[in-house]
């Protein structure tokens, strides 16, 4: 479960950032590769949030896909699930997209 | 932890040095309240330090951008574009830095738990102790059971109890090389929390992740746990003394560590025989700097 200590890295991120602010929104990105659940990361951010000045704000994840490149066929693709493999059967890929986890912006009230 | 006034999260360090006997707790040291100068970051809201100075804080640059954008209502949005774990990526460079400069090599050993780390440890400390000088960070939820068995091997370990959490990140592993203090052309192992998830999201500062698969917890890990391969730059399969008796394909477990793995090396080990671990001991050395004069 380190959704937990990702969430936290969340609101430690915000706090160190914007102490002052009261929180109202965060919005983040998480990558389908990036090997963080965002259901995990809802179900921990109204724990870790409480007492801070991010308490009862809104939660808004941004899903992006996963984008390989192969270097064998030369084409882009998305790979289907976690593990990386070319639709013409190479693994030799390269991860261009899908590994973010990043907070794009808050609001602040 | 801060070594100076103590203040932390959920996680406690302990060193047990080279004097240690098991003879109960009494004997247990924790130099790190002794450490002064100390070199780290965190968060110092909410609570008095009662004078006392905290040196050399870093508080690197991450890159991110803040400014002002649309304001929406009574609602300002502030864009931000930063990495979540950027706190634990700027210590892991601070230890990885750190860590050149001296001339160590530090190894970040991560597996499911029972896997076989800490035997692995045990017969390389015993076996390669008195040629290269090992030093040793434990990291489990609780408990020193592992850093005593370590200890008993011969070699200077610190435990660090992770409590809550699943993995050790990158300022634990900072409070336990002030702890250690290596000396230049040593090996650092820092064994993970046993865990095939969690520890593989965490930067410590190592030079190289080597994972140990155990022949016992059967082939289809890699597939299961691709992002804890994708990551490894060693992959060392375990327990092979126990192939006969367990229904494990080597084929098909190799196959599918090249699919999630293909630029790591695997090698096969018994901790029990001693298979294999010449060719372990050998990928250490080619990778342990030369001591400083």
């Amino acid at each position: 479960m380190h959704e937990l200590a990702i969430t936290e890295g969340v609101v430690d991120a915000v706090t160190e950032r914007l102490p002052d602010a009261r929180i109202t929104c965060v919005h983040l990105e998480i990558g389908a590769l990036s090997g963080v659940v965002a259901d995990s990361v809802r179900f921990c951010f109204d724990l870790v949030t409480e007492g801070t000045n991010l308490e009862g704000a809104r939660l808004e994840i941004t899903e992006t896909a996963g984008r390989c490149h192969c270097k064998v066929c030369g084409s882009d693709f998305e790979p289907d699930g976690p593990i990386a493999i070319c639709p013409c059967g190479s693994i030799e890929v390269k991860v261009i997209a899908g590994e973010e986890l990043k907070i794009s912006s808050v609001q602040v009230a | 932890m801060c070594a100076t006034c103590g203040c932390s999260g959920a996680a406690v360090a302990r060193l047990y040095p080279a004097d240690w006997r098991d003879e109960g707790s009494g004997r247990d040291r924790d130099r790190g309240r002794a450490a002064r100068g100390h070199d780290h970051e965190h968060d110092h809201g909410g609570h008095d330090h009662g004078g006392h100075e905290h040196g050399g804080h870093e508080h690197g640059d991450d890159g991110a951008i803040m400014w002002p954008s649309a304001d929406t209502g009574d609602e300002r949005t502030i864009r931000l574009q930063q990495k979540v774990l950027a706190k634990n990526d700027r210590r892991a460079e601070a230890n990885r830095d750190w860590l050149r400069r001296r001339g160590v090599l530090a190894i970040n050993l991560m597996s499911s738990p029972g896997a076989g780390k800490t035997t692995l440890l045990e017969r390389t400390a015993r076996e390669l102790g008195d040629k290269m000088a090992i030093t040793v960070i434990e990291g489990d939820q609780a408990a020193s059971l592992d850093a005593k068995r370590i200890r008993s091997a011969g070699c200077e370990v610190v435990q660090i109890n992770t409590g809550a959490g699943c993995h050790l990140d990158a300022e634990m592993v900072a409070e336990g090389l002030r702890m250690l203090a290596p000396p230049s052309g040593s090996v650092v192992m820092i064994e993970n929390v046993g865990n095939l998830v969690c520890p593989s999201l965490f930067d410590l500062g190592e030079e190289a992740r080597v994972v140990l698969a155990s022949v016992t917890e059967g082939d289809d890990k890699p597939l299961k746990y691709p992002h804890m391969f994708r990551r490894a730059d060693l992959i060392l399969v375990s327990k092979t003394d126990l192939l006969p008796y367990v229904d494990f394909d080597s084929r098909r477990h190799a196959s599918d560590v090249k699919k999630t793995s293909p630029d790591a090396l695997m090698l096969q080990v018994s901790a029990a025989t001693g298979a294999g671990m010449q060719e372990w001991y050998d990928w250490l050395r080619r990778r342990t700097p030369a001591p400083h004069e």
